[in-house]
């Protein structure tokens, strides 16, 4: 059989129609479309995308099904390894990842197995919600999982799943981490999580919002109120800023400040919704990650004139997923590659309304192995803006770590955890971002997982 | 959900509404402070804890009316709902013991000062409260900050009730006076706090505030609250919200409270055109 190395477009919204809109750019496949796609997988005896994802999905396996139009047990598949296949679908980074080791991609382009991921997860999304059934639940073992983000929906499910009563602990009013205040609905609507929070509530998790461990309850309050294990998953959360003059004007926003007030308070709804953002005509995005790009393509959703991207780096050591790249591109986004803030001025009011920079040039490589971007001496230049947001990644919140003694904490803040995600405090475990720093859905969800796994074990052990 | 047992006016503007909350009234401390939402709609608003009962778990609130999100707030009626309460946030105050200490507050601000006078009376400090009002129609509690005083100056700008004049001359006439002044903590409008800071910086008496910064998360994870202190970033909502006030850049403070002017007065005026309709 020839192989196919043209794999089978998504649908999109246009440009021009959805820089006016917060809907979901990518359109989805249809069936016919997705086993099309399907038929271009190799079935490869070793199917090495499977070592390419981080929770080793059964990629062959599932795309299998698909070929045979048994969408059910594809998905079924995927559930044995990732808890929540709609989101990593959409989002995970899957040229680094799975499709990075398929074979078709090898001389042409890769199986799109997030496309597909997604195509079975969505189609079974409602049906799942509805199928879920209690289980009995020992009364007796209590489980706390602080935050509600990907690594404790996942760590949530698999303890419900084994009978263990697990309250959730979230901050925010509203559930799901940074999958609700982060990524924007136009790639990752929030229905979606909705939907995946409702089948966790329908297994018997319960959700406590509006409650930071670490100020209403502390680690040690938890265990005295009959807690036995705890999960921390709070993300890493502390926008970093870079120090520069100006940084504190009027207009200048944390990624975080400025797509909470988007995503979550919905700001793009004022005055119906009730918190502002300002607008702007001309905004500058500091960063290259997703973050950035989600920032500044909400910013182009919000109607700027101009959106700058000034990013110290080059467009290949960008590490946003390419698609994003790709979208932000034809939204009208402005590179500006090898380019450093040095300081904002203001007007009058403190308003921003310059930013300065410097160009940059590559030198040699760092620590990463990436080449350090150097400034060139004398080559300042500035740019009108009336808003800038600042995308130059966050660290892990502080809060635990001051409120729990005796539980280690690393340099940067993280906590460390051994190979079954547990601290060095008996009963305690951790994972996602707060142990590995700003990374990704699925290796967050993962460690969810194991940290559940691991949990299971330890209660078995205690209860003996 | 939380209910709001009690709600009433205290004065033109200023309501009181007393919350069944135990999980906050559990650890809360004074000093801190919960984000209020009304609805699913509303802005998170930061409100200080103006009192806690831990027998009856309950909290007390304390606002005034400002733009739309305190005016509904200020609508809502014993029975109603709150969408949530997150709390306690922030650091509680910190409280020494057997000194001599000043208390300010200026208008709403009396309302935060309240458990933090107290507690201070309870650990053995001698505390002189000052308490300032625009004019006698906006005098509350009174006789809370008397029960918890050693001693309580009270100040009205026209002088229709107490000492006619602003907190800061009657702080002036304490520092005059020779007294012992061991520090000074005062709560109220951040052009107040700037006024008590620059005469207390002078005579070289510590001083602490608690700065009323815009907040979103008010855990944080987002930095509208950053403010500067000691020529450094720090988030209010974690690492305040009571600072040293001879360290706090309140022109920048000041600056920033005035980003959504523009937005929130039509956001504002909207809404109370639409009230008035029906
Ligand atoms: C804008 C943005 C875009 C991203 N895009 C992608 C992408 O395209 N692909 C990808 O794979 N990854 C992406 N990421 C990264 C990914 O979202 C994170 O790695 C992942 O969400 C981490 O999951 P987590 O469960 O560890 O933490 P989070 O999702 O951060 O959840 C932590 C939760 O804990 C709560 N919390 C914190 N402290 C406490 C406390 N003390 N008590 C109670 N609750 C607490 C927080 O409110 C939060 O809800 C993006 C991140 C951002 C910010
Ligand atoms: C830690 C903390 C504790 C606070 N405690 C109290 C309290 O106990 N009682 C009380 O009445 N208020 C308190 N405030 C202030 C209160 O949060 C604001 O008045 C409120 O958020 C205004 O909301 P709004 O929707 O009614 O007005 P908005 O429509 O948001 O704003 C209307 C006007 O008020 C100004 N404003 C907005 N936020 C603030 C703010 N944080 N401080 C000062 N002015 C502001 C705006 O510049 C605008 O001009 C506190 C603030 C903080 C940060
Ligand atoms: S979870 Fe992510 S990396 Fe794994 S198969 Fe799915 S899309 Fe690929
Ligand atoms: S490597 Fe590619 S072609 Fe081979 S099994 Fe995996 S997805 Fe199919
Ligand atoms: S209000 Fe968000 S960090 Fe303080």
């Amino acid at each position: 059989m020839a192989v196919n190395y043209k794999s089978v477009p998504m649908r999109e919204q246009l440009p021009d129609i959805r820089r006016k809109n917060f809907d979901e750019v990518p359109l989805g496949y249809s069936e016919e479309e997705a086993v099309e796609e399907a038929q271009r997988c190799l079935q490869c005896p070793k199917a090495p995308c499977i070592s390419g994802c981080p929770v080793n999905i059964n990629i062959k396996g599932f795309i299998k099904h698909i070929q045979n139009r048994e969408f059910k047990e594809a998905v079924n598949v995927i559930y044995e390894s990732d808890t929540l296949p709609c989101v990593t679908g959409r989002v995970c980074p899957q040229e680094d990842q799975c499709q990075a080791k398929c074979v078709v991609g090898v001389k042409g382009e890769a199986v799109s197995i997030g496309r597909l991921e997604r195509y079975v997860a969505d189609r079974d999304l409602e049906q799942r919600a509805n199928d879920t059934k209690s289980i009995e639940i020992n009364e007796n073992l209590k489980a706390a999982v602080i935050g509600s983000g990907p690594a404790g929906i996942a760590c949530a499910a698999d303890l419900a799943k084994a009978g263990i009563k697990v309250t959730v602990f979230e901050g925010f009013h509203k559930l799901g981490g940074v999958l609700v205040y982060g990524i924007p609905e136009f790639r990752l609507p929030k229905r979606i999580v909705e939907t995946e929070i409702e089948t966790l509530k329908k297994l018997g998790v319960e959700f406590i919002k509006d409650t930071l461990i670490g100020r209403a309850l502390t680690i040690d309050n938890l265990f005295e109120k009959g807690y036995k294990g705890i999960f921390i998953a709070s993300g890493a959360g502390l926008p970093k800023f870079m120090g520069i003059p100006g940084e504190n004007a009027n207009g200048v926003y944390s990624a975080n400040e400025y797509l909470t007030r988007v995503n979550l308070m919905k700001a793009y709804k004022f005055p119906e919704y009730e918190t502002p953002v300002l607008k702007g005509k001309s905004i500058a995005v500091i960063g290259g990650g997703n973050v950035a790009m989600d920032a500044a393509r909400t910013a182009i959703r919000l109607g700027s004139e101009k959106v700058y991207l000034i990013y110290r780096r080059t467009e290949a050591e960008m590490p946003a997923r390419l698609e994003e790249v790709h979208h932000a591109k034809e939204e009208g986004l402005i590179f500006k590659m090898l380019t450093n803030p040095v300081s904002y001025s203001v007007d009058d009011k403190s308003f921003v309304k310059k930013i300065e920079c410097i160009s940059m040039e590559l030198g040699e490589p760092d620590s990463s192995g990436r080449r350090r971007p150097v400034p060139v001496n004398g080559s300042n230049f500035e740019i009108d803006i009336d808003v800038a947001i600042v995308a130059v990644g966050t660290t892990p919140n502080p809060l635990i770590a001051k409120t729990t003694p005796d539980l280690k904490i690393g340099k940067y803040g993280e906590i460390p955890v051994d190979e079954n995600n547990m601290t060095n405090k008996p009963g305690v475990f951790a994972g996602g971002d707060i142990v590995t720093g700003a990374a990704t859905v699925i290796t967050a969800m993962g460690a969810g997982r194991n940290a559940a796994a691991s949990m299971i074990r330890y209660f078995s052990d205690i209860e003996q | 959900m939380i209910k709001i047992i009690e709600k009433y006016k205290l004065g033109p503007g200023m309501n009181f509404a007393l919350l069944d909350a135990p999980l906050i009234a559990e650890s809360a401390e004074p000093g801190q402070f919960v984000i209020v939402t009304i609805d699913e709609k509303s802005e998170r608003i930061p409100l200080t804890i103006a009192d806690f009962d831990r027998e009856n778990k309950t909290i007390s609130i304390v606002f005034q009316e400002m733009g739309k999100g305190t005016h509904r707030l200020a609508n809502m009626q014993a029975g109603d709902f709150l969408y949530g309460v997150l709390g306690p946030q922030g650091n509680p105050s910190v409280i020494h013991e057997n000194k001599d200490v000043i208390i300010i507050g200026g208008g709403i601000g009396i309302a935060p000062v309240f458990p933090i006078a107290r507690k201070l009376t309870a650990h053995g400090n001698r505390v002189t409260s000052i308490i300032g009002y625009r004019n006698k129609d906006y005098v509350f509690w009174e006789d809370k900050m008397n029960a918890v005083s050693s001693s309580l100056l009270i100040a009205t700008n026209d002088g229709s009730y107490g000492e006619k004049g602003f907190v800061t001359d009657l702080l002036k006439k304490e520092i005059e006076s020779g007294k012992n002044i061991d520090e000074v903590i005062a709560i109220g409008p951040p052009i107040m706090m700037k006024a008590v800071s620059d005469m207390t910086r002078e005579h070289s008496i510590k001083t602490i505030v608690s700065l009323n910064s815009l907040m979103v998360c008010g855990m944080g994870m987002c930095g509208a609250c950053r403010v500067t202190v000691n020529n450094e970033i720090k988030f209010t909502c974690m690492d305040g919200p009571e600072f040293d006030a001879h360290q706090v850049d309140f022109n920048e403070l000041m600056q920033r409270l005035g980003t959504y002017k523009n937005d929130e007065q039509k956001c504002f005026e909207d809404w109370q055109e639409e009230n008035n309709g029906c």
